[in-house]
């Protein structure tokens, strides 16, 4: 059994189970890192077939820029942005899944009919000068024109991505200092003019989780900040009361 | 080892794509399924480079990868200002021209 057997059949069926995972996996990071997995499986796929540029090009662009892109999108959007798996067309998932086991069956016996019978060449010849020297000799030679024509594509590419990712700030948006302290004179109560209470007033806990206590023992929700609430995060008054002390109402209330 | 295995790896990787892109709807999960199509593709090209005895197949999947390239920063460009108009990465969600 030479190397490439061995490769060959531990990685791909790994392959394959990574690719099956990153449709059924619900959050989209694991997608993402299952995809990674694939294109680094790939990379090794193209260095064995004598391909050692092409399986370098694939970690640098792919697992390299790609998958950062995409990991660096995710974040823009939100890590936790999970699929819902409920489907919207009635019978649409067992369609897709119909039609491609069709498509990949009709592919798999078109390969088999096409090279049945032929004996694979081989890159020994093609590879004799070196492959990056060969791939050079074609892409500046043969193919110049079209490598020429790819390079104005990725310019268009960046230009066209500033253009639809750049979002102009209007200065009427930006609420000047001035309109905002009106604001909060003119607001709803006069006792939040001087600004919000701070967290752990009177809490025996001056962290930022910790709500601070109203003078007659309540905790207020506006000393913590919202982002902290809504992720769950908020500390409980109680854990912070000290033995021998007398109780306060808020801790006898939680 | 024959080669041809690679292409039914291909093929089977193409049609998981396919099923990705139709069945899920977070729209970077679908852009993510392109890329194995594109991947899976590129994978054909070097196999039929090497059964072949020649280079070009190789040249064929290099400039595919610079277009997958270019495809995935306009792609994710166009995906996060969906997302800044309508709050959702869903590809259900941008229905305005339905209605």
């Amino acid at each position: 059994m030479s190397g490439e057997v061995i490769v060959f059949w531990t990685l791909a069926p790994l392959t394959v189970l990574a690719a099956l995972g990153m449709l059924l996996v619900k959050k989209a990071v694991h997608s993402a890192i299952l995809l990674a997995f694939v294109m680094i499986a790939l990379a090794v796929f193209y260095l064995i077939q004598d391909a050692p540029f092409l399986g370098v090009v694939q970690i640098v662009v792919y697992t390299g820029a790609v998958m950062m892109l995409f990991l660096f999108i995710l974040m823009l959007v939100g890590v936790d942005s999970s699929d819902s798996l409920v489907e919207n067309i009635k019978g649409l998932r067992g369609v897709a899944i119909f039609t491609s086991l069709a498509f990949a069956a009709a592919l798999t016996s078109l390969i088999a009919r096409a090279t049945t019978g032929r004996d694979p060449v081989g890159l020994e010849v093609a590879n004799g000068g070196g492959n990056v020297q060969g791939l050079a000799g074609l892409i500046f030679g043969t193919y110049v024109w079209a490598f020429e024509i790819i390079s104005a594509l990725l310019i268009t590419a960046a230009l066209g991505a500033m253009v639809l990712a750049h979002t102009q700030k209007s200065p009427e948006a930006r609420l000047s200092q001035r309109v905002r302290s009106t604001a909060r004179f003119r607001g709803e109560s006069i006792g939040t003019a001087a600004g919000l209470p701070g967290s752990g007033v009177f809490a025996r806990h001056n962290a930022v989780d910790v709500p601070a206590l109203l003078p007659d023992g309540t905790p207020s929700d506006l000393s913590i900040s919202n982002l902290i609430a809504q992720r769950g995060d908020v500390q409980e008054v109680k854990r912070y009361s000290l033995e021998g002390l007398p109780k306060l109402d808020g801790e006898d209330k939680k | 080892m024959n080669p041809t295995n690679y292409l039914y790896l291909s093929a089977l990787l193409f049609s998981i794509g396919a099923v990705g892109v139709i069945v899920r709807r977070n729209a970077i999960v679908v852009f993510m399924c392109i890329e194995l199509m594109l991947n899976a593709a590129n994978l054909a090209f070097v196999t039929f480079a090497r059964m072949n005895g020649n280079l070009e197949g190789q040249v064929i999947a290099f400039f595919t990868m610079v277009v997958a390239a270019c495809e995935v920063v306009v792609g994710l460009a166009i995906i996060v200002s969906i997302y800044r108009s309508r709050r959702s990465a869903s590809v259900d969600d941008a229905s305005l021209l339905s209605r």
